[in-house]
């Protein structure tokens, strides 16, 4: 069919699959806080981004990483691109404070 | 995508999914750090507080299928509720003190010739503020692409088979609404309290991939 | 804010459009047919909403129910079972 060839790869619906994984999952503490943050993010006070504005970032993320990213790795990733888009941190403020880290990381 | 500590995180993988341990129990991965990070800036930079996150979290976790089953408890009660909470969610919600917040809530009701399923293919909007947060597989591929195809072939992986007679309607929360299935009343609870009613509710039930269950026969 | 322009019970096409921007349309109804079920009310437009844009102007949001049939031919478990999926009034047009 030709609409096929147009269809985004989050837009799963009648892909073929197989059973549905029924295991449930109690999200980490680093979930919830990402779950907190785009919360707050989204929220009158703030205002700096939407769940619209997350879940295009989601379809940005290309293919390969929705496939293999869980989640809430997804959010991040959508949560980091629009943050840096909208000027409110900036990719090399990110990059020193994740090399920071794993310094300080025993 | 660089080498994680730990695998590639999909849901839809068969070997069992431990429980995961918060960063301070192991070497954190990519994400964890990318998160950590995220977060110290943005406090940092006064966008939120750790307290705010605190709170906010609080709030995520003490919303539950409670909400939701105490809603379906009243209506199996009281037919005029029931009649309200088809017609507005969100205020028969509001009635009952359960805590809406934004959402755009339409219940929908099985009945004998009609049993409603509700998905997200495009994502995972679910009316988070009635029902907690989602299971794992109504987020994940194989419950997406598949419902809105072979409903009853899903449903027959809960257990739940419905005859021919009866009509499947999935829902597809493709944009601003929230839904919410209100099953029909188990058989021989007439007469119950709305407490026992509503333990009687599952979140699988109102998300519409199961019956209620069916109380054992006194003997 | 616009006029409504489909009341439940019309007849209604999905565009087929495939826009490269964010958009709430999935492949599976593109260029099909259904009934109008009802109005969700009139809401900001996602397409613009996830690009920085203002959401306007906002849009009629409606259910539109379809079948499995008209869906999925030859892959339907059950013909006359449903979908009912939100669709925002700029991706509707009348049925002929």
């Amino acid at each position: 069919m030709s609409n096929e060839q147009h269809r985004g790869y989050h837009d799963l619906a009648g892909l073929e699959a197989g059973p549905v994984d029924q295991t449930e999952h109690n999200p980490a503490h680093w979930e919830k806080q990402v779950d907190a943050m785009l919360t707050l993010l989204s929220d009158e006070k703030r205002g700096l981004m939407r769940v619209d504005e997350l879940r295009r970032g989601i379809e940005t993320l290309g293919p390969d990483a929705y496939e293999k990213l869980g989640y809430y790795e997804r959010w991040i990733e959508s949560i980091r691109m629009i943050m840096v888009e909208r000027g409110v941190v900036s990719e090399d403020e990110i990059t020193a404070r994740i090399a920071a880290l794993q310094q300080a990381a025993p | 995508m660089s080498a994680d500590n730990k695998h590639g995180h999909d849901h839809d993988h068969s070997h069992p999914h431990p429980f995961q341990p918060d960063d301070d129990a192991g070497a954190p991965s990519e994400h964890m750090l990318l998160v950590r990070a995220l977060r110290e800036l943005l406090i940092e930079k006064d966008v939120y507080t750790a307290d705010e996150e605190r709170r906010t979290i609080e709030r995520m976790d003490a919303r539950s299928p409670a909400g939701g089953a105490k809603m379906v408890a009243r209506a199996w009660v009281d037919p005029a509720y029931r009649k309200r909470l088809l017609e507005d969610g969100r205020a028969a919600a509001e009635e009952l003190g359960v805590e809406v917040g934004p959402t755009k809530l339409i219940v929908v009701e099985n009945t004998p010739s009609l049993h409603n399923v509700i998905v997200c293919t495009l994502c995972s909007c679910y009316p988070r503020w009635v029902l907690g947060l989602p299971p794992a597989w109504y987020k994940a591929r194989a419950y997406r692409a598949r419902v809105v195809v072979e409903p009853r072939a899903v449903l027959a992986e809960f257990g739940t088979e419905l005859p021919q007679t009866t009509e499947i309607r999935v829902h597809d929360s493709t944009a601003d609404m929230r839904y919410m299935v209100l099953p029909r009343q188990p058989e021989g609870t007439q007469g119950w309290s709305e407490e026992d009613l509503a333990a009687h509710v599952s979140r699988d039930a109102m998300i519409g991939v199961s019956l209620p269950d069916t109380p054992k026969a006194t003997p | 804010m616009s006029d409504v322009k489909f009341q439940p019970g019309d007849a209604v096409v999905v565009a087929e459009r495939f826009p490269r921007h964010h958009h709430r349309v999935p492949t599976y109804v593109k260029g099909r047919r259904g009934v109008v079920e009802r109005l969700c009310g009139i809401f900001g437009n996602p397409e613009t909403l996830a690009h920085q844009g203002d959401g306007k102007p906002a849009q009629p949001l409606y259910r539109v129910r379809f079948t499995m049939d008209h869906l999925w031919a030859g892959r339907e478990e059950s013909p006359d079972d449903t979908i009912e999926v939100e669709i925002y009034e700029h991706w509707l047009e009348a049925a002929q």
